[in-house]
């Protein structure tokens, strides 16, 4: 409690000092030092995928692409989401880390990202019931952007990549225990065009 | 608050007699003549008793009945509500002859149950609708402390009662009434589903309510997720978000001349809008500049300030009564936390140290108190700190979770969404925590705001 207190005055001191060197108040203090943004757009241009090879002259009437599995290729997208090629990135509570097996998760996704590079994705974060309706929405905004994030790591365009959260409004299991907070907390994956 | 429900016109008549009615100057008593209208109780220090009949209906018809039941019975609700009179339960009195008129009250026997008070009206059906007289008697000196006279169209029998309600608890305690107040929250009630996923996923709408939970209506007709609905202060306009253009932004649904606003249509994913206490700008959080930070702007949009720089979560703001400050949430230590930071971005400071706590909602003056909602076990709790001892009182416990707790314009009670009937829904609850009530029942609701 002691520690407590003394950085209380602490900060109270960094703050009105501050307050007296804002002068006025002109422009939001700087409290602490503002790391930058998520770098979602890091290296994006420089690592794109390449573009799949064109056939040169051959007019398209046979088989475009061998390593293409027909069905994704050929299937609407409303029949693409409901088969999910795409899976979802799952987080521990009140967590937006990417554990390994995430990361498994996200690796392969951008396998499928590269192989089909004009698909253009959703990022929707999902967390579970527990918490509060209102920071859950910042929550999975944070676990979308993370998950975004990983993806540009690995390649894929960030223009490829929106994100939207949706807190706790959208469960994808109803249930109110540990088995179906699991599965609610999440980053989900739609694909938008093809 | 009384442009309210601009359809029906109340008029408020002040009827000279209710001064001609007061002793002559001879024998009045040492007191100024506003004190001498306030009604107290034999006993000092506890609350006058009130009897509340049924109105008289001066014409016969079924309307009138019906009105004069009606606002009788809503009135005894709107005064319980505030508990400023003890109301004598209506079948104490049941075998006391209703007054036939204004002048006919049978005060000895309102007297022998100890009676302090009876507020008796009448009903009449005009050619624009009815016309209420109503008096509040003075049981001991048969003279009325409070005497009114409103007409209108009967549509909303249950605005009279309000609208007494309130000018009692003006004229006879100084008190602020919500009778006249409304909610708003969002709901899934309709079971609509949203189109263009392939996931099944409800709606959910923005309604408004009275304050008792009577007249639920909905707002929004987009078949798309809009919640965290909040009242501007004059009650006019309910800003909320809504993801009808896919990403989460702020809408200000203008909601009597059905028109809309749409002041954060650019980049970024915008939530949770609440006005400043003037109504000309809105604090709201918003992804624009990559992580979600708490801004004001005005009205429209324009005059962006961002107020926080931390690359952790800040968001849910609440303007405190002046304006000058902004309570929000913030997980910069780690867990979700309350802090206040001043309008103009200085001044930041830590409230709470809960293992999380979230939704903060400034209680109007004279109160200088925060509501939020606290993780207390496997839910949540709705707490309330005073601001100027840091004292925290806890309203809810452990009965199912407990959140988005909201004060009521007097500052006197809240409404919250709890999950303790089964299913969410909004309950309203005495600042001391006494007087739960349910204010909706169907489908599930959530985040209730109160108007100003």
């Amino acid at each position: 409690m002691r520690r407590v207190g003394l950085n209380a005055v602490v900060t109270a001191l960094v703050l009105s000092s501050l307050a007296v060197a804002a002068c006025g108040g002109k422009k939001p203090p700087v409290a602490r030092p503002a790391p930058p943004p998520p770098s979602a757009d890091a290296g994006s241009a420089s690592t794109r995928p390449p573009a799949p090879p064109e056939p040169v002259a051959e007019p398209t009437v046979v088989p475009q692409e061998p390593v293409r599995d027909e069905r994704i290729a050929s299937a609407s997208l409303d029949d693409l989401n409901r088969s999910s090629p795409l899976m979802p990135a799952f987080f521990d509570y009140d967590s937006s880390e990417l554990s390994s097996e995430t990361q498994r998760a996200l690796n392969a996704n951008a396998g499928l990202l590269k192989q089909y590079p004009t698909w253009t994705v959703t990022i929707e974060g999902h967390c579970d019931e527990r918490g509060t309706a209102e920071y859950n929405l910042a929550l999975g905004e944070r676990r979308a952007v993370t998950a975004r994030a990983y993806l540009v790591s690995l390649g894929i365009s960030s223009d490829r990549l929106r994100t939207v959260s949706y807190g706790k409004e959208f469960p994808f299991d109803p249930g109110h225990d540990e088995a179906a907070y699991a599965k609610n907390r999440r980053a989900h994956f739609v694909i938008t065009a093809k | 608050m009384k442009r309210i429900l601009p359809v029906i016109a109340t008029a408020a008549v002040l009827i000279a007699s209710a001064t001609a009615q007061q002793p002559s100057p001879a024998t009045a008593p040492q007191q100024p003549s506003d004190v001498s209208t306030t009604i107290s109780s034999d006993q000092a220090g506890t609350a006058p008793r009130f009897g509340v009949p049924d109105f008289i209906a001066l014409s016969k018809d079924a309307e009138t009945l019906d009105a004069a039941q009606t606002i009788g019975r809503v009135l005894f609700d709107d005064l319980n509500f505030e508990r400023e009179f003890a109301l004598i339960p209506r079948d104490v009195y049941s075998t006391i002859p209703s007054p036939t008129s204004l002048a006919d009250v049978a005060f000895d026997r309102w007297r022998e149950i100890n009676a302090d008070g009876v507020i008796v009206g009448t009903v009449q059906k005009t050619d624009l609708g009815i016309r209420v007289e109503v008096r509040l008697f003075n049981v001991r000196t048969r003279t009325a402390a409070f005497s009114r006279e409103y007409s209108g169209s009967v549509a909303n029998k249950r605005l009279y009662a309000h609208t007494i309600a309130d000018e009692i608890h003006q004229q006879q305690r100084a008190l602020r009434g919500v009778a006249r107040t409304k909610l708003t929250f969002n709901s899934d009630r309709d079971g609509e589903r949203m189109s263009g996923t392939v996931e099944s996923r409800g709606v959910k709408e923005i309604y408004i309510a009275d304050y008792d939970g009577e007249n639920q209506r909905r707002v929004t007709t987009q078949r798309s997720l809009n919640i965290t609905s909040t009242w501007s202060p004059d009650g006019r306009s309910i800003a909320y978000t809504s993801y009808r253009r896919g990403a989460p932004t702020i809408f200000i649904s203008n909601i009597y001349q059905g028109t809309l606003e749409e002041p954060t249509k650019s980049a970024g994913q915008t939530w949770l809008p609440a006005w400043s206490p003037d109504g000309t700008r809105i604090a709201f959080s918003s992804t624009r500049d990559g992580n979600s930070e708490l801004y004001t702007a005005n009205r429209d949009g324009s005059n962006i300030r961002r107020l926080t720089t931390s690359p952790a979560i800040d968001g849910t703001p609440t303007w405190s009564p002046t304006g000058t400050q902004i309570a929000f949430t913030s997980d910069r230590t780690g867990t979700p936390q309350i802090y206040i930071i001043g309008a103009d971005g200085l001044g930041l400071r830590q409230l709470t140290r809960e293992s999380y706590a979230d939704r903060p909602t400034w209680s109007p003056a004279p109160y200088n108190e925060i509501a939020y909602t606290a993780r207390t076990g496997p839910g949540n709790d709705i707490k309330v700190m005073e601001l100027s001892t840091g004292q925290v009182r806890q309203l809810t416990f452990g009965e199912g979770t407990n959140e988005s707790p909201s004060f009521s314009a007097n500052g006197r009670h809240l409404a919250f969404m709890s999950t303790r009937s089964g299913k969410s829904q909004i309950f309203t609850i005495s600042k001391d925590g006494k007087d739960l009530r349910q204010i909706t029942r169907i489908g599930n609701n959530f985040q209730p705001d109160w108007s100003k």
